[in-house]
């Protein structure tokens, strides 16, 4: 294959990798602009109090998202309190302290859990995860907590915020374990060695690792948040659908996917219809802003320590 | 990067061949087989989901009686009503009947024609209860407005004599989907109170006061089934099929009516007058003694005026059917089916069915 004047293969190839990378950005800008364009009429209607009106009133055609913001923001937080300790540690563990045959292992039932579709984890929050929420976990929460915070207080019904943001850290759990275990693994021999070397204890020297592997780790915390808020069919089925924002985790509420997918197919009626498109397209901004603030901590966190995650 | 075509020439002749004589095949089957139905008329419907049982049962029989083919696609009403719109589709259904706006807003004149009817029904879970309630009209809208709070309340206990009903906090349950199911529910709650008419209205999806939303008749029914001391509504079709204990209501007559396929029937019936002038007529809370008052019926919408005279005829034609011989299928899937004189209505309104102004059907 020479390099001459003319048109040759590598040209041709370069110009295919080319536009496949330009066609992301052209497909992000056309799901930008359709929508922007559909939430016309809505956001011409109530402007900027669409993002700050608790109204959800088809019938009157009055439209404010500031509920399901809440419980898209509440959900994914409590997914990732849930999730992040509990992902970062068994990643650890995996990569520094498990034997072979036992990484490995855990590493296929992850992959099983990653690849069980949402309507599944849906149902099982529905008819398992909410009876044990009703009966044991919620009434132990209200009587021993909720006294002190107005986080835990009302009825026990099971479904509501605090079963959608279990369910989202299971779901979001094994994606946290196999990118965190896979930069753990990545890391240089040489940091484990000259930690020890110098005298650590194992514990210090796994600090080491960890600390290495931060960039990428917190990496895997932003994939994870991303999937977590936008996951719309399971958490449709157990957060309860309700516009109305109480500061009471044992609630139910609502989030902008599952409002969408709650009310697209009847919705009759111009405003309310591009009302739901602008959730869309709210749901887009909240996703760019969070990932941006994300992209922001890991750089604080690693000092801006790029090359680390690029040896990762 | 050059292959040696030479070489390869025979063999990918070869592997040509293998791979079009099945599809030389196939085509000539393709083509023998849409000129094989090129006779009959296809038709294309799109809409609401909660007849789609029995439209596709309608529509699969009617083929294999008539060969006319129709094909239906239950997107929800509200894109069913779009469609019809844009022309995209030769029918619509919906389960709400359109508003004069929305009729306005048409390019041209549509045509409603129920083709059957549904109830809704409330079923509860008191595990300490095992007779039927009895509700009023009061009580179901105290329920759902969040104002009758508790099991025990006086607006139940008044209607339920000898029921140990429970001390406990009643967990209303609705829709949270856009859903005919609703607008059926919300209708009759706003013909029944005023103070629900004003505070939350006639919507496939309203903003609820109380309660908890669960998404399709099989969300509702498992929230129902698994959270003690709730009520929620579902079509007839889905709590027979689920055997749930329903609520009997109090209809206009003041009898306490349980759903059935024949109380809905009945529903309908009594409406039937008002039903003559206009069709979109609500026929929730029938003035009829036997009627279960939480009914409703389901749409199909057909502009009155079709540009493709053999369209509008075979859709005319459908109809003609649907409302004689389709009518004897209903019951098997759990729908009530339309009283003789809606039945009426019907067939005096496809007499208005035209293409390019003349009537498709016959005047009998």
């Amino acid at each position: 294959m020479l390099r001459g004047k003319h048109f040759t293969f590598d040209d041709a190839y370069r110009g295919l990798l080319m536009a496949a990378a330009a066609f992301v950005f052209l497909i992000v800008a056309l799901i930008v602009y359709e929508t922007a364009v559909g939430a016309g009429p809505s956001m011409r209607a109530f402007g900027w109090r669409f993002l700050t009106s608790t109204d959800w009133d088809p019938v009157n055609e009055h439209f404010g998202a500031l509920p399901y913001i809440y419980g898209t923001l509440v959900t994914s937080a409590i997914a990732l309190i849930l999730a992040v300790p509990i992902g970062i540690s068994a990643a650890v563990y995996l990569s520094e302290l498990a034997r072979r045959g036992v990484g490995s292992g855990v590493s296929f039932v992850m992959e099983l859990l990653a690849a069980i579709p949402s309507i599944v984890y849906g149902v099982w929050g529905f008819f398992v995860l909410a009876p044990w929420l009703r009966n044991g976990i919620e009434p132990w929460l209200v009587n021993n907590l909720g006294a002190w915070t107005p986080l835990f207080s009302g009825t026990p019904f099971g479904i509501g915020i605090l079963n959608a943001g279990i369910i989202l850290s299971i779901m979001i759990v094994p994606t946290i374990i196999s990118i965190s275990r896979e930069v753990l693994l990545a890391t240089p021999r040489s940091f484990r060695e000259a930690s020890l070397a110098l005298g650590a204890t194992r514990a210090e020297a796994i600090g080491v690792v960890v600390d290495a592997a931060r960039p990428g780790i917190l990496g895997s915390v932003i994939l994870a948040l991303g999937r977590a808020l936008g996951e719309t069919m399971a958490v449709t089925m157990v957060i309860g659908n309700t516009n109305r924002i109480t500061f009471s985790l044992i609630d139910p509420g609502a989030s902008m996917a599952s409002v969408i997918a709650n009310e697209f197919t009847e919705a009759t009626g111009k405003l309310y219809l591009s009302a739901l498109i602008e959730i869309a397209l709210v749901l887009f901004a909240v996703t760019i802003v969070v990932n941006a603030l994300a992209r922001l901590l890991v750089h604080w966190a690693t000092g801006g320590r790029r090359e680390a995650a690029a040896a990762a | 990067m050059r292959l040696d075509r030479s070489a390869n020439h025979s063999a990918s002749r070869a592997w040509l061949k293998t791979l079009t004589m099945p599809i030389l095949a196939l085509t000539a089957f393709a083509m023998f087989a849409t000129t094989g139905l090129a006779e009959s008329v296809n038709l294309t419907g799109a809409g609401a989901t909660f007849p789609y049982p029995i439209y596709s049962k309608w529509f699969d029989d009617y083929q294999k009686e008539t060969g006319t083919q129709i094909n239906y696609q239950s997107i929800g009403s509200g894109a069913g009503i779009q469609q019809v719109k844009a022309g995209t589709v030769d029918f619509g259904a919906s389960d709400a009947a359109l508003s004069n706006t929305q009729l306005k807003d048409m390019p041209r004149a549509v045509i409603h024609f129920p083709t059957v009817a549904g109830a809704v029904a409330l079923a509860y879970n008191l595990p300490s209860v095992s007779q039927p309630l009895q509700l009023t009209p009061e009580a179901v809208v105290g329920i759902y407005l969040g104002k009758i709070k508790m099991w025990n309340d006086k607006a139940i206990a008044a209607t339920n004599p000898g029921v140990a009903l429970p001390s406990a906090p009643i967990m209303p349950i609705h829709r949270s989907d856009g859903s005919g199911t609703t607008n059926i529910f919300v209708t009759y709650l706003s013909m029944v109170s005023r103070e629900w008419k004003e505070l939350v209205g006639i919507g496939t999806s309203v903003s609820w006061p109380a309660g908890i939303g669960g998404k399709g008749n099989e969300g509702v029914a498992g929230l129902v089934r698994q959270t003690p001391n709730s009520i929620g509504y579902v079509e007839l079709a889905y709590a027979k099929q689920n055997n749930f204990t329903v609520a009997s209501v109090r209809n206009k007559a003041g009898k306490f009516v349980a759903p059935t396929l024949e109380s809905t029937t009945a529903a309908a019936a009594g409406a039937s007058a008002a039903l003559a002038k206009d069709v979109r007529t609500p026929i929730a809370n029938s003035a009829d003694p036997a009627a279960y008052p939480i009914a409703g019926l389901t749409f199909l919408l057909v502009y009155q005026d079709g540009k493709d005279a053999a369209k509008q005829k075979a859709i005319a034609d459908f109809l003609s059917w649907a409302m004689t011989k389709g009518q004897g299928e209903v019951e098997s899937l759990n729908y009530a089916k339309l009283p003789d004189a809606v039945i009426k209505v019907n067939q005096t309104n496809m007499l208005k069915l035209t293409s390019h102004g003349k009537p498709v059907l016959a005047a009998r």
